[in-house]
């Protein structure tokens, strides 16, 4: 049971890196990015080939999977994205599910339907018996790693200048603005940084969902939506609470009752929706 | 009565009248049927298409519900016609029928869910329940055949016409007189005071509450119709085919819906009819030439459709038709 418990930690902490990027660019301009995916599927090709191709070791590849959709990512948002940030939500969508469309395609044609594999290094393999519970060295480096992502963004939150900006742009932008902070040049760094995230998660779940291939950006789309409706768009803390628990409901959901499926996470998110519309994490009081 | 009113009511029967283009316009489908007849598979599934993306338009064009799981109706008709035909229930209109009003029920216990909160929390609502039914239709195999499908048996319409493989044209045509049907109905909702309310609703809901009126239980209702012709559409495919099988409740499914009515123009029932042309047209085309990367194409093209404003260029393209056609389009 604690061996199930911890895959769904290990599980959320993915996502949790996957989809913190998502919940930031919701929370600061209210933009619905379903092309967030593409992003994390440009870090786990990243990866793969310069694995596979370069003979490039694992660790070291996994700056470059943070660096490269960080880099189109600011490309995308300076000339595409700043179009639309007063759109209505329809055109949002439309637009973005329009880069998904052309996402998968680019890389279909470049590199084939079949899934990229991602062969982790001899040390990372594995698992071990630690107290009767069986754990997963990959499983434990994707914990210890995602932790240190996850408490070094919330430092950054809290502690520097450019956190606190990021704080005041959240909660009111307009207001933000008038304090005379820079909210587009903020825009872009978190975008930048959230694409990049996603990039490194890409890479660090290949092996977990077993390889990336064209279809990622829409087969994890709807997970990376549920941890942001159910962390809430605000904070690194509520999406981190959220991805936890799709994790673990997710992986134990699987296992217990394998016959419901997938249908516990998607009950929870729309239940979720349904208590409270801002997130189940989210602070109270806010927009 | 006062003036006023006899005015506006005057103007809402001179625009409930079909003009010449209108009927030109069915006429020219019926004529399409029997002229290509090799190309009757291709139009049925423009047909169905279209009442799936004119079911899209009346909560997002009329209503202003944005939805991205509408699909979840569509596979509802679709497995409710595909689950009767295999207890027993063979005849496809009897069929349909039920399929529909099942989806339409789906829709009315979901409107309440779907109507609470902001556009985004609905997004994700529409979504998820589109998924859960989907996931639903996977796990109960017992019923709905799982990741397999499931095949129907049907007799012929009346008795006389049969329709699927062996009976192409029929199916257009039963197809094309579903749709018929349920878009003259449409017409006549979008044109009734009840259609005018539900506009006010999308423009401007607390000026419209100020007018005394009520927008939930309207907003329910349109929903729920919506969901009717969404599952009556899953219902034809399911027939005209003789296959259901999971991606009745993909995410693509919405996905396209939405394009086509964004192509075809929203707010405008022959929107999406005309748009579900454009877009199998394009897609049948692209398809031929890059069988894998068609996607692509389509991508771009919505890209450039909300970059370039596609409210500017709905605007321009009314501009260029007569002042008549306009009235009667709005």
């Amino acid at each position: 049971m604690l061996t199930i418990l911890f895959d769904g930690i290990a599980y959320g902490m993915l996502l949790f890196v996957l989809a913190c990027g998502l919940s930031v660019t919701l929370g600061l301009m209210n933009f619905v990015n379903l092309a967030h995916g593409a992003f994390a599927m440009l870090g786990g090709y990243a990866t793969a080939l310069l694995m596979n191709r370069c003979g490039v070791p694992f660790l070291a590849t996994l700056p470059i999977a943070f660096a490269a959709p960080a880099i189109l990512g600011v490309a995308l948002e300076r000339t595409l994205y700043r179009r639309l940030y007063g759109a209505s939500p329809l055109d949002q969508v439309l637009f973005t599910i329009g880069l998904v469309f052309m996402a998968m395609p680019i890389a279909n044609y470049f590199l084939g339907d079949q899934p990229q594999q991602v062969h982790l290094p001899l040390f990372l393999q594995g698992r071990v018996e630690w107290g009767g519970v069986g754990i997963g060295i990959y499983r434990l480096f994707i914990i210890l790693v995602c932790g240190a992502i996850a408490a070094a963004l919330q430092m950054f939150l809290i502690g520097t200048r450019f956190g606190a900006q990021l704080r005041a742009a959240v909660d009111d932008a307009r207001v933000a603005s008038g304090l005379g902070i820079d909210v587009d040049r903020l825009f872009t760094i978190t975008f930048a940084i959230g694409c990049g995230l996603a990039g490194l998660g890409g890479a660090l779940a290949a092996d977990v969902v077993g390889g990336i291939d064209p279809t990622f950006p829409v087969k994890f789309m709807v997970s990376f939506l549920i941890v942001v409706t159910v962390g809430g768009s605000n904070g690194v803390l509520g999406a981190l609470l959220g991805a936890l628990l799709l994790g673990v409901l997710d992986v134990a959901g699987k296992y217990y009752v394998p016959s419901i499926g997938a249908f516990i996470i998607y009950a929870v998110m729309v239940a979720a929706l349904l208590i409270r519309p801002q997130g189940l994490f989210a602070r109270s009081g806010g927009r | 009565m006062s003036g006023e009113a006899a005015r506006i009511s005057a103007h809402l029967t001179r625009r409930a009248r079909w003009g010449a283009g209108e009927i030109a316009f069915w006429i020219g489908l019926v004529a399409l049927i029997f002229v290509a007849p090799s190309r009757a598979l291709l139009i049925n599934e423009i047909l169905i298409a279209g009442l799936f993306a004119l079911s899209l338009d009346l909560i997002l064009g009329y209503a202003g519900i944005i939805s991205l799981g509408h699909a979840a109706f569509f596979g509802v008709g679709a497995y409710g016609a595909a689950i009767l035909a295999s207890h027993g229930i063979n005849d496809p209109i009897v069929g349909l029928v039920i399929a529909s009003l099942i989806a339409g029920l789906v829709g009315l216990a979901s409107a309440p869910l779907v109507l609470r909160g902001s556009d985004l929390t609905r997004l994700m609502v529409t979504l998820g329940i589109c998924l859960m039914l989907g996931e639903l239709a996977n796990k109960n195999s017992w019923a709905t055949g799982g990741a397999d499908g499931l095949s129907l048996e049907l007799t012929p319409i009346f008795h006389l016409f049969p329709i699927g493989f062996t009976g192409q044209r029929n199916a257009a045509l039963y197809s094309l007189a579903v749709l018929f049907l349920l878009f003259a109905l449409a017409r006549r909702i979008v044109q009734s005071p009840f259609g005018l309310s539900l506009r006010g609703l999308r423009e401007n809901r607390l000026r419209a509450g100020a007018l005394g009126i009520s927008a939930p239980r309207r907003l329910i209702a349109i929903y729920a119709l919506a969901a009717v012709y969404a599952g009556a559409a899953g219902a034809l495919v399911a027939q005209t085919t003789q296959i259901v099988s999971l991606d009745v409740f993909d995410f693509h499914r919405s996905a396209d819906a939405l394009l086509m009515l964004i192509i075809g123009g929203t707010g405008f029932l022959y929107g999406g009819i005309i748009g579900a042309a454009l877009f199998i047209a394009i897609k049948d085309g692209l398809s031929t030439a890059t069988p894998e990367y068609w996607e692509f194409w389509i991508g771009l093209l919505l890209v450039a459709l909300v970059l370039a404003g596609r409210e500017r260029i709905g605007a321009r393209i009314a501009g260029l038709l007569p002042r008549r056609a306009r009235g009667s389009a709005a």
